[in-house]
Parts: structure tokens; sequence; C-alpha cells
């Protein structure tokens, strides 16, 4: 089936299998590997991108379901000045050590922080929750994305 | 709250004076990290490339019968479907176990794909070869195999008991005995005359490694002249290399290994897999690329898991508390197969039963078995947090019976500094230890005593919701190892490590280090450490690492050895770098080597503040040549191969506070403190990282994760929906501090710490966890401490249903 998505400000079609996940459209035919793939019952989050400016797990929707939607993924979200201030405070805070889970957290972060005009600490872990990180404790996890909210 | 970073991260006698190390410095990884620019496995664009799935037995314990491809073939993309017979000759040996712990362990062929026998699920049984990830998985669907299903051996007791014995070449399911017994009849007299006698029994539960990265393997053929590139998400491509090579018999020059970006280990990744050796075999017979990706519920039985042992700790100790003896007996459970170096795990553990008490007397003795379940091996700690979970438990019970508090039954029987370097009962030599300021420390930022006084206030009002306080204090052994250690443990390789160092024309620098990282930060702490000791900016320092090719010699990452292993061989190389341009500069400047001082990049001749030359001329006159003493090599490089001579022992404690509802059973952890020594510390940021992520992984063990299995060895909780990983939601802000006490073993100082964490956290939430049942007269909890496990504790203890 053909699907036309616009990927971080680029309107992007291919012809792709029905059952095609978005994630592995945005992986493979677009070749945006920024956006990690780490289960495959939607539970752990690498994979979250934005979704007409919502956070998403693009393992939970196929790409024909984007069909028109904007797509943001992490390599939309620096420009040309530089890292994006949730992706610098992530840095700052030393909020990823293997990094994999981070495209997606990062995702996320910014989708919470945007929803939410202030976050404390409870609502930064309650709002990542399904963002799942095995080396940092989440501890400047939760440092960085209220640095970032600020 | 953090309060690592106002207290010093060196001792004075640290050798570093570039003002670099020892600072919070931002990590250089990080930039391509956050863009999505790093390479991952699964990111590698290979064309032409062929995936594989794996049909996996979906018994734990069966007969191969038929197996029946063609529905499979005839699905479109499908190329082909190989069978364990089909590829008996694609291997010249099975898959490898490196560390065989005594002469006569059993070691049962565990072949890639197996031939005839399943014996968990989740063994290969045949390989579907396809155009496309999709197609290959559409591919398994197609493969019927026929099985004859045989009773599964999934209980510790009755593998011991040969009832159904799983490997018929074995004999029988005990792999080894082994035991570290030094002076028998000490142990017996102290527990004759002991005046206090706990034993305790404690169960390990299995569990999922779980780095956020699946595994993954693509190998690249080029079949004409031979050569091979193996990529894989792997802690170890050097070890993989030779292990590949002898597994697969191809000459080991021809091979190159490469690990891309890789998503965590925690010690999942140590290993030779049967996926990397069947891409390599199927790369060669179909002579294109051949690839693979792991999906979460295929790593939940293909991917090795952790701990899985029971454990009795015998404490004697007399009137006042003081230990006088300790023996620690084990029951191991290795899985179906011996993995890379299974085997070793306990005997990781082996030699810190007693912890970091002064005891005389101590007998440790380890009894490993098959089941028909997943194979173990290392999990982050591999044996170290097995034995502190059980001394630290058992100090506890200790306390109890002496009737002194748990703080004060350590204060009693922690090694005394004096007796540092110290030669412990098992027959190691502690390097360097102070550990009363660490639990001094760590009661003081959980307020301990303002915690205990809420305790007995809740207590004392009938309240509910019981307030438990845990310490663990610990001591581990790690920066693996002296390679003479290694061979008197019969493992199969050495334990040194490499690094080059490379000035280059224009004086910035490249390292080569044999260490591998997997998300530890090391090309920020090894730019550092050059950088320190070269004096250049951290971000002209290079560092090259997980290709064989690039950096041919290593022994890779994992046991907490990368810093104090091959941060040292680095540390080395730099020196012996400087002492190169050292010469050529004092050529340069008609001096003698001994009248040059070596400072902020500068060469300079005492006593003439005029007479200098910048690193930056000695690396161009090196490259040049024009103008070298008489027989110096060109270039400025040095590498350098260190072997340990002792391993490096960090301590700390950690205390958590936790919060048992007893009407639900809920367990909420509402406090934690560490309090860590790693000696010298190169980047305080990283390591106050690595013990937030080590200790809720520990965390994790006490209170959520557990590779349930069913009695038919059927793993109940085999994908991240039903293993519970801890999220944010769980966690809480951890108090951190640490201490400096510098590890004799090596000239930096250091010790490891990536490890630490994970040791002291579980026994500490677990004492907590008993602390706050106490009333009821509980004394253990099987881990994970769940809401279920914890009520139906209450209840048996009389505390009825609510």
């Amino acid at each position: 089936m053909e699907v036309s998505v616009t990927v971080n400000g680029t309107v992007r079609s291919a012809d792709v299998e029905p059952r095609t996940l978005l994630a592995h459209f945005l992986r493979d035919d677009l070749g945006l590997t920024g956006t990690n793939i780490g289960c495959d019952t939607s539970s752990c989050g690498a994979c979250t991108v934005l979704v007409d400016g919502r956070s998403a797990k693009s393992c939970t929707l196929l790409a024909v379901q984007a069909d028109g939607a904007e797509v943001t993924t992490i390599e939309g979200l620096a420009g040309d000045d530089g890292l994006h201030p949730m992706q610098q405070a992530f840095h700052e805070c030393h909020a990823l050590q293997c990094g994999y889970c981070t495209p997606g957290m990062v995702m996320a972060a910014v989708s919470l922080v945007d929803e939410y005009d202030s976050l404390d600490a409870a609502g930064v872990r309650e709002g990542l929750e399904g963002n799942l990180c095995r080396c940092t404790g989440y501890q400047n996890i939760v440092k960085a994305v209220l640095a970032a909210s600020e | 709250m953090t309060d690592t970073l106002d207290t010093p991260t060196l001792d004075d006698s640290s050798p570093f004076a570039g003002g670099i190390v020892g600072q919070a410095r931002l990590r250089k990884e990080d930039p391509a990290l956050l863009t999505g620019e790093s390479k991952f496995i699964d990111d590698l664009v290979l064309p032409g490339a062929l995936w594989i799935a794996c049909v996996r037995c979906p018994h734990a314990h069966a007969r191969i019968g038929s197996i029946d491809s063609s529905a499979a073939l005839a699905i479109d993309g499908v190329v082909a479907v190989h069978t364990g017979p089909d590829l008996a000759d694609a291997w010249a040996a099975p898959l490898p176990c490196a560390w065989p712990v005594t002469d006569d362990m059993k070691n049962p062929a565990h072949h890639p794909v197996a031939i005839d026998k399943a014996n968990y699920a989740g063994d290969i049984v045949a390989i579907v070869v396809a155009s496309s990830r999709y197609a290959a998985a559409d591919g398994v669907e197609g493969v019927v195999v026929d099985y004859e299903p045989l009773e599964a051996v999934v209980d510790l007791d009755d593998a011991a008991s040969d009832r159904v014995v799983i490997h018929d070449d074995c004999g029988t399911n005990v792999s080894y005995d082994w035991a570290l017994i030094p002076d028998p009849d000490a142990v017996d007299a102290a527990f004759a005359d002991a005046v206090h006698h706990v034993t305790e029994t404690y169960v390990h539960q299995r569990l999922i490694p779980a780095p956020m990265e699946p595994r993954g393997v693509a190998a690249v053929p080029s079949p004409h002249n031979g050569d091979m590139i193996l990529y894989s998400s792997t802690q170890i491509p050097h070890v993989l290399k030779v292990m590949a090579a002898l597994t697969l018999g191809i000459p080991e020059q021809k091979l190159r290994v490469i690990a891309p970006s890789v998503g965590g280990g925690f010690g999942c990744k140590l290993n030779v897999y049967a996926e990397e050796i069947v891409c390599m075999a199927l790369a060669h017979y179909h002579g294109v690329p051949v690839r693979w990706t792991e999906t979460r519920t295929e790593a939940a039985v293909s991917t090795i898991q952790g701990r899985a042992q029971r454990q009795t700790i015998e404490l004697a100790a007399d009137a006042d508390g003081k230990l006088t003896a300790v023996r620690a007996t084990l029951l191991a459970d290795m899985g179906a197969y011996l993995q890379l170096v299974a085997p070793g795990v306990p005997l990781l553990g082996a030699f810190l039963y007693h912890g970091l008490y002064d005891v005389p007397a101590y007998a440790f003795t380890c009894r490993s078995v098959f089941t028909n379940l997943t194979p173990t091996d290392a999990y982050r700690g591999a044996g170290r947090p097995e034995a502190t979970y059980a001394i630290e438990r058992a100090m506890d019970s200790l306390a109890i019976a002496v009737g002194v508090g748990p703080d004060e039954i350590r204060s009693l029987n922690f090694i005394p500094t004096e007796k540092f370097p110290y030669d412990s009962p098992a027959g190691l030599i502690f390097d360097s230890g102070n550990y009363q300021p660490t639990l001094d420390r760590a009661k003081e930022l959980v307020d301990w005593d303002g915690r205990r006084a809420e305790q007995a206030e809740r207590r004392s009002a009938g309240s509910t919701s019981q307030l438990g306080l845990g310490i663990s204090s610990y001591v581990e052994m790690c920066g693996l190892a002296p390679s003479r250690t290694l061979a008197a443990l019969n493992y199969g390789a050495g334990g040194w490590e490499s690094a080059t160092v490379r000035i280059l024309p224009t004086c910035k620098v490249q390292v080569v280090t044999g260490s591998t990282p997997h998300g530890q930060g090391h090309e920020t702490s090894w730019s550092m450490i050059v950088a320190d000791q070269l004096g250049v900016d951290p971000d002209d320092v290079e560092v090259l690492h997980s290709d064989t090719a690039i950096s041919p010699l290593g022994m890779d990452t994992y046991g907490s050895r990368s810093l104090s292993v091959g941060g040292t061989a680095l540390w080395m190389a730099t020196e012996k770098v400087i002492d190169k341009a050292r010469t050529i500069a004092a050529h340069m400047m008609e001096a003698n080597t001994e009248d040059l001082e070596f400072s902020g990049g500068v060469f300079s001749v005492k006593g003439s503040p005029d007479k200098e030359v910048p690193l930056a001329g000695v690396a161009f006159g090196a490259f040049t040549a024009h103008d070298l003493p008489d027989g110096m090599e060109p270039n400025l490089e040095a590498q350098v191969t260190w072997d340990p001579g002792n391993f490096v022992f960090p301590f700390g404690t950690h205390i958590a506070v936790v919060e048992v509802d007893e009407e639900t059973g809920a367990v909420e952890l509402v406090d934690y403190a560490a309090v860590d020594d790693c000696g010298n510390q190169i980047n305080p940021m990283i390591v106050e990282g690595q013990l937030h992520g080590g200790i809720v992984q520990g965390v994790a063990q006490a209170l959520w994760e557990e590779a349930v299995y069913d009695e038919d060895g059927q793993l109940r909780a085999a994908n991240l929906a039903d293993y519970l990983v801890p999220s944010a939601a769980e966690c809480i802000d951890m108090k951190m501090d640490h201490t400096v006490t510098p590890s004799t073993s090596n000239p930096m100082g250091v010790k490891g710490i990536g490890e630490a964490g994970t040791i002291a956290s579980t026994p500490a939430v677990m004492n907590a966890v008993v602390d706050a049942l106490r009333p009821h007269g509980i004394t253990d909890i099987v881990m994970p401490a769940s809401p279920m496990r914890v009520r139906r504790a209450i209840e048996a203890a009389g505390g009825g249903a609510s």
C-alpha cells in the first residue's frame, strides 16, 4: 500500500506491506534508524516518536495508520543551532548511558513537557512510566526533564 | 538529592595533577546517542543481506522427530530452512564453555542448532533464511516439527536427584562440585565452640538481564578472499573472535569482529551465542551477509539468565557476636547447557561469603546442576551479589540472635582498617579498605535514629503501614583478573588488557583500548585520563575500541574490569609515550632527559625556564623524523598490555528504608542511601550514574523481577509486560555519597564501580522488608517480595486476612 507521511517536515512516501509497523517504516524504508525498537509488546517505549505532536509508540501503529500524519523522530529534534533543550538537558544531567532508550525517552519527555504547564518529580516519573531504561535508574532522567521543563 | 560532588574524588596520593581527572565532565558519547546518529546492530545497512529467524522448541525437553519445511519454503521470500543435522558439519565444535572449573566437570555438547533432542524451551531446532525479517518470521510459522515431549526438570533438588537425567552422555544432572575450604578443622572447631550459630537458606530467583537493546548479529562474508566480518551486539568482540574462529574452524586472521554501539549488556552479552555462530556459518554457505535481530520475547528464552541458585549460609559467633566462622553451601542452576563462563559464576562469589568481616575460618562448597531451562551465566555482579546477599541477610539474623542492632553487629565485625592489606580467610588479599565511615555516613543520610523512632511510633500506634530499615555493607572483588589466579581457577583465558596511545603529528591523540564499552562512558573517561597526563584537551583525544581490526588486542568489558585493568594499561601506555617524548625533547633542547620536567603539555629544563618545547613540537618532530636521537623509531606511540597483580576490592554501605502495607502486602521504597568507595574517581558523574542504575537493578531483584517458570519449564514472564523491569514510577531519588580509599593494586588507585550498586542493594532492601515484618516473627520473604508473598507471609504468621 502507498503511504505518505510528513516526517521531520518532509513528505515521505513509500509502498509498504499493510502490516508494516510505523517503527519499521521509519527505520527500514526511510532509513531513520534513530528510533530504536526494544520490545514487541509496546512496553518499553524505545520507539517513541511524536505523531501530530503527541508521543506515540511507533511499534503500536501501522505505517498506514500514520498516512497523512506529521511524525517527528529523534532525527528531527536538533536544529541548526544545536541540540533541542531536552537533548541538551539529558546531556548535562548525564541522563543516558548506553543510549538505546534515549531517543524514545527524549521524545516522550518532549511530549510530556509540552502537555503540562508545570511538572514536579512525581509527575515526570508518572509521565514517563511507559519508557523503560535499564542503565540510569531514572534519577538523572527525572532531573533532566525537570531542568528542561523550566 | 545528591551529595557526592561535594566530597573529594581523589586522594592526595593520586597520580593525577592535570585538573581533569576527578571532574564531573560531560560525556563525549552523548551527542551521537541523543540524536540517533549512533549505529546499533539493527541500524546497519547491509545490501543483499539475508535475514534468519529461529525455530525454537516450544517444549522444555523433547525429542526432535521429523522436520517438514515445505510450507515454509513455499512462502515468498523464504530462501532456505536449515536443521541441526543439516548444519552438523558447519562448525568444528559445539558452542564453547571457557571455564571448566573442575577436571571432571560435565559439559554436554551444546550445538548451535539442536540435533535429536531439545533441552529447553527456546533451544533452536531449525533456521529459516529469507530475504526480509518479515518473511523469515513467516517462515518460522511454516516449519512443522514433530516433537516427542519428555519430562522436564525445572526444580534444583529434582535436578540433583537425577530422577530424569537430561544429558544421557553425562549420566547425571550434576555438572560439578567445587569446594574452597582452606582449613576444615578450624571451621569445625569454630562451629563446635560457637555461642551463636545462625543458619539461613535463601533463594536467588532467575533474572532476565534485559538490556534495552536486544541482541543482534550480522555476518558479512567475502566468499573469494575468505574474509569474514562479524558484527554483534556483544560485550566481548575480542574473546568472541578467538572463540568463533575455534568453534567454526576458520582462520582467526581472516575474522574481524565489530561491536557497533551496544545498548547495554549487564553480562548477558558476555557470551558466544548460537546465533553468532549460525549467522557466520550461513553467511559462508550462502555467500552473502546473513543477519538476525532478537525480538524481546525471544530474548527472554534465547539470552542467558542470571542468579538462579539456592544458598545456605551458617555463621558461628562468640557471645558478643564476633564472627568465628562462615560456611556457605550452594546449589546452582546452570540451565540446559554450560554457556561461556557459567560454571565460574558461583566461583566469583565463592571468596566473599564472609563479606567485609574479619573471620578466621571459612568454608564454601558449590554443586551446579543442569535443568531444562534457559542457560544461566554472568549477570551484573556475577557471584558477588549472591555472596553479599547471603552474608548481609545472615548478619541481620545474627544481630537479632545476639540482641544488638544491625549497625552494631557490622561495626563489631568489620575488618579493621589497620589490617589492610588483609589476608582473607578464603585466600585473597584485600587491597585497601576503611569500612566504618561508609556505615556512619549512610546512617546519617537516612536519619537512622529518626527513622528508628518513627518505626517504633508506628508500631506502638498500631499502624498497618510498617517502616523497615535495611543495611547492606559490602566488599566485592573486581578488576578481573590476575591471569595466574584465573589459571588456578581453571579459566580458559587471561585477565590482562591492552592499550595504545598514539600522539598524531598535529598533537591530537588517538587511544586504542581493548576494553569495549556499552554504556559506561569509556570514551569520556579514557580521554580524561590521557588528557590529564599529557596536558591536552580531552576533546583532542579520540578513543577507538570494539573493532578487532582497529584494536586487535583486548579482553573486553565485564567484571568491573575496564578502568582498573584497561585504564591502567592506558595510564601506563601514556607514561610510556611521555618517556619517549621526553627523550626526543631532551635531544631537541640538547639537555639530559633527567633534567626535563613535563607539565601542562610542555617539556622544560629544570632551572632554565626559557628552555622549553611543547608536546606538539615533539609530536611533529617524531613525525618528520628529521632529527631524532640515534636509534629512535619515528612516531610517538606506545602500547602496553597489563596483567594485574591483584583484584581490586571496592566497598560501601547502602541503607534502604521501605514502607510495607500490611493490608495489601505492597512494599514501597521510601528512602535509599548509598555510600561507596571505589578509590580515586576519574569522573564522579559517571561513577554516580553507574551506581544509580546498578542500585535499581538490585532493588528490582528484591521487589519486582522474576523469570517465573511453570512446572513444565515454560517461561511465564517472557516479555516486558510480564517481566517487571522497573519504570521511573517505581523508583526514587537516591542519596549518594562516597569515601576515597585508593587501591594499592594499580598505579591510579582505582577500583571498579559497574556492579557495586547491584551487589549492595538487593540485601539492603530485603533486610528492610524483613525488618518491617519482624514483629510478625517473619525472618524471610522469597524474592521478589511481591504483595502476594508479603501478604501470605503475614497470614502464615497469624496476621490474618483483611
